[in-house]
C-alpha cells in the first residue's frame, strides 16, 4: 500500500507541509502567534516553558524543541527567543540546518522589541511558506510513515476497543517495516512485566522497568499518592479503578510486536520498528514527544472523549464508546463498536486504512476545527 | 444476543459491563468457554466492574489476566467492585513501603 507525502532532503517523507513558528520561550510565545497569524500555512508551537529550569529540564527543551522542529511534515523553521532566556536557540538552529531544512532565527531582545520582531518574522516565514508551497506530495510506500497513540479521557472502553484497535493498526505498520512510536510511562505502571517481556533484549526489558520505577519513585519521594492524579476523577466515573487497571488497557495500543528501544523525552529513535518515548500521561506533552520522536500520523483513543490535537502531526480520534461517539462527533475520527471485539484485526485494518487518508491530505477533526495549535513542552521540575 | 457484560481473562474475577445493568439482574457470561450467570447484587453502569467470585479483603483483584489492585473489604459475588472496596497497590506516596516494586 501506498501514500502521497512530501519527501523532505534528510530522505524523510512529510504527511503534511507546515511551515513552524517556534517560540524558544514562554516569553516569546506570543510574538510567535502574532507571526503565525501573519502567515497562512505557518503553524506555531504554543507552549510555556524556556526558563527557570532545572539543567536536566532545559537540556530536555533544548532537544525537544530541536527534533520537533525536524519532524517531516515541517518545511521550514522560523525561532523566536527572547535573548536573555538560557534556552540555546543558536544550537537549535544548527541542529535543524544540519539536517537540510530551512531555519532562520529571531532573538528579540536584538532585533528590538514585539512590533519589529513580528515584521521581520512574517516576512520570513512568508518567503518559507511560498518555497514549501513548491514541494508536491509524491506516492510512497506506507512503511515510510511513522505512527504515534496517545489515549486521553480514558474510560474502561479504551483498553477493550480504542487501544487495541490502535494497537492491530500499529501491527499493521511494524510488519510492513515502517516505525511506530507510544508513551506515557506513568500508564504502564502495573503493565510494565508485559512490556519488558516484548522487549527486543533484556537489557531492553530492565531499562523499561527501570523508567517506570523512576516515575514511581517521583511519588514515592514526594509522599503522594498517586491515586489523587491518576486514575483521574474522569477515569474512575468511566468504571476506571486503580491505576494498574488503566496501565493494562493503554498498553495494548502499542500493539503486540517486539519493542525495539527506549528512550528519553525529546529524543528520536536510532532503530526501526517499535518504540517507546519516556514521557508523561499527560496528553499535550506526551504528543510532543511523539511528534519530536517523528511521528507523522498520531492516534488518540478517548472514552471520555477529547479535542486535543498536535501542531504539526495530524491526530487520529478513536473511541469505542457508542455514546461519546455520539455526543462529540465533532471530535471524534473513528468509532470501534464493542459488539465486533473479536474482530480487531479487521478494524484494525480499517484504522490503517483510515491513516493513509490521513497521511495523504485527510483532514482529521481536530485540524479542521481548529484544536491543534497549543501542545506542551514537559518539565520534571522543580522550576527555579 | 448482544453481550451485557464481557471477562477478558478465564483468570479474572471481575466482569466489565457493556450496558447499564439493573440491580438484581442475572448476567450471563462466558468464561473460558463455559457459560457463568451471575446475580447483581445493585445496578451497574455501563464500563464498571462487578464480582465473580466472593473475594476477600486483601486479595487481588484480577482483570486481563493481571493484578488491578487489593480489595480493601470483602466482596460478595455479583457487588460493584470499584474504587469504594478496592485500591491500587502503585504509586502510594502515603504510604511508602521502602521502595517501589
Amino acid at each position: 500500500m501506498s501514500f502521497w507525502g512530501y519527501p523532505r532532503p534528510d530522505g524523510s517523507i512529510g504527511t503534511r507541509n507546515y511551515v513552524a513558528i517556534i517560540p524558544t520561550v514562554v516569553c516569546a510565545t506570543a510574538t510567535a502567534r502574532q507571526v503565525s497569524d501573519n502567515v497562512k500555512g505557518s503553524v506555531p508551537f504554543l507552549h510555556h516553558q524556556g526558563c527557570a529550569l532545572t539543567p536536566d529540564d532545559l537540556a530536555m527543551a533544548n532537544r525537544t524543541l530541536m527534533n520537533l522542529a525536524l519532524n517531516p511534515n515541517i518545511a521550514a523553521v522560523v525561532l523566536i527567543s527572547l535573548g536573555c532566556d538560557p534556552m540555546d536557540i543558536d544550537g537549535i538552529a544548527e541542529g535543524i540546518a544540519r539536517e537540510g531544512k530551512p531555519v532562520e532565527k529571531l532573538v528579540i531582545q536584538q532585533v528590538g522589541g514585539t512590533i519589529a520582531t513580528v515584521e521581520k518574522g512574517t516576512k520570513i516565514a512568508r518567503q518559507m511558506v511560498s518555497d514549501a508551497s513548491r514541494v508536491l506530495r509524491a506516492e510512497f510506500d506506507d512503511a515510510q510513515l511513522m505512527f504515534g497513540a496517545e489515549c486521553g479521557g480514558s474510560d474502561t472502553t479504551s483498553g477493550l476497543g480504542g487501544n487495541p484497535a490502535i494497537g492491530a493498526a500499529f501491527d499493521i505498520l511494524v510488519k510492513k517495516g515502517g516505525r511506530a512510536v507510544f508513551s506515557e510511562t506513568t500508564e504502564f505502571i502495573g503493565a510494565e512485566h508485559l512490556l519488558a517481556r516484548r522487549a527486543v533484549t533484556p537489557e531492553v526489558g530492565a531499562q523499561i522497568t527501570a523508567m517506570v520505577r523512576r516515575y514511581e519513585e517521583r511519588f514515592l519521594e514526594r509522599g503522594v499518592d498517586m491515586r489523587g492524579t491518576n486514575p483521574t476523577k474522569g477515569n474512575i466515573e468511566g468504571g476506571l479503578t486503580t491505576i494498574e487497571e488503566k496501565s493494562l488497557g493503554a498498553i495494548s495500543k502499542g500493539g503486540t510486536e517486539t519493542i525495539q528501544e527506549i528512550y528519553e523525552y525529546g529524543e528520536r529513535p536510532s532503530k526501526g520498528g517499535l518504540t517507546i518515548v519516556d514521557g508523561p500521561g499527560f496528553d499535550a506533552p506526551s504528543l510532543t514527544a511523539m511528534a519530536a520522536a517523528g511521528a507523522t500520523v498520531m492516534f488518540f483513543s478517548t472514552g471520555r472523549g477529547t479535542p486535543l490535537g498536535s501542531p504539526f502531526v495530524p491526530v487520529v480520534k478513536v473511541t469505542a464508546n457508542g455514546a461519546t461517539f455520539e455526543k462529540m462527533k465533532d471530535n471524534i475520527d473513528f468509532y470501534v463498536n464493542l459488539a465486533q471485539k473479536d474482530h480487531m484485526g479487521e478494524i484494525g485494518a480499517d484504522l490503517y486504512a483510515e491513516a493513509l487518508q490521513v497521511a495523504s491530505g485527510k483532514q482529521t477533526k481536530a485540524e479542521i476545527l481548529g484544536q491543534d495549535r497549543d501542545n506542551g513542552l514537559f518539565i520534571v521540575g522543580p522550576l527555579a | 444476543m448482544e453481550r451485557k457484560a464481557i471477562v477478558l481473562n478465564s483468570k479474572d474475577n471481575v466482569a466489565t459491563a457493556l450496558a447499564d445493568l439493573a440491580a438484581g439482574d442475572t448476567i450471563a457470561l462466558e468464561v473460558d468457554k463455559k457459560p457463568v450467570s451471575i446475580k447483581l447484587v445493585g445496578p451497574i453502569q455501563f464500563g464498571h466492574k462487578f464480582s465473580l467470585v466472593d473475594i476477600k479483603a486483601g486479595s487481588t483483584i484480577l482483570k486481563y489476566g493481571e493484578a488491578i489492585g487489593e480489595a480493601t473489604k470483602d466482596i460478595k459475588v455479583g457487588e460493584h467492585v470499584h474504587v469504594q472496596n478496592v485500591a491500587s497497590t502503585r504509586g502510594r506516596g502515603d504510604i511508602v513501603k521502602g521502595a517501589a516494586k
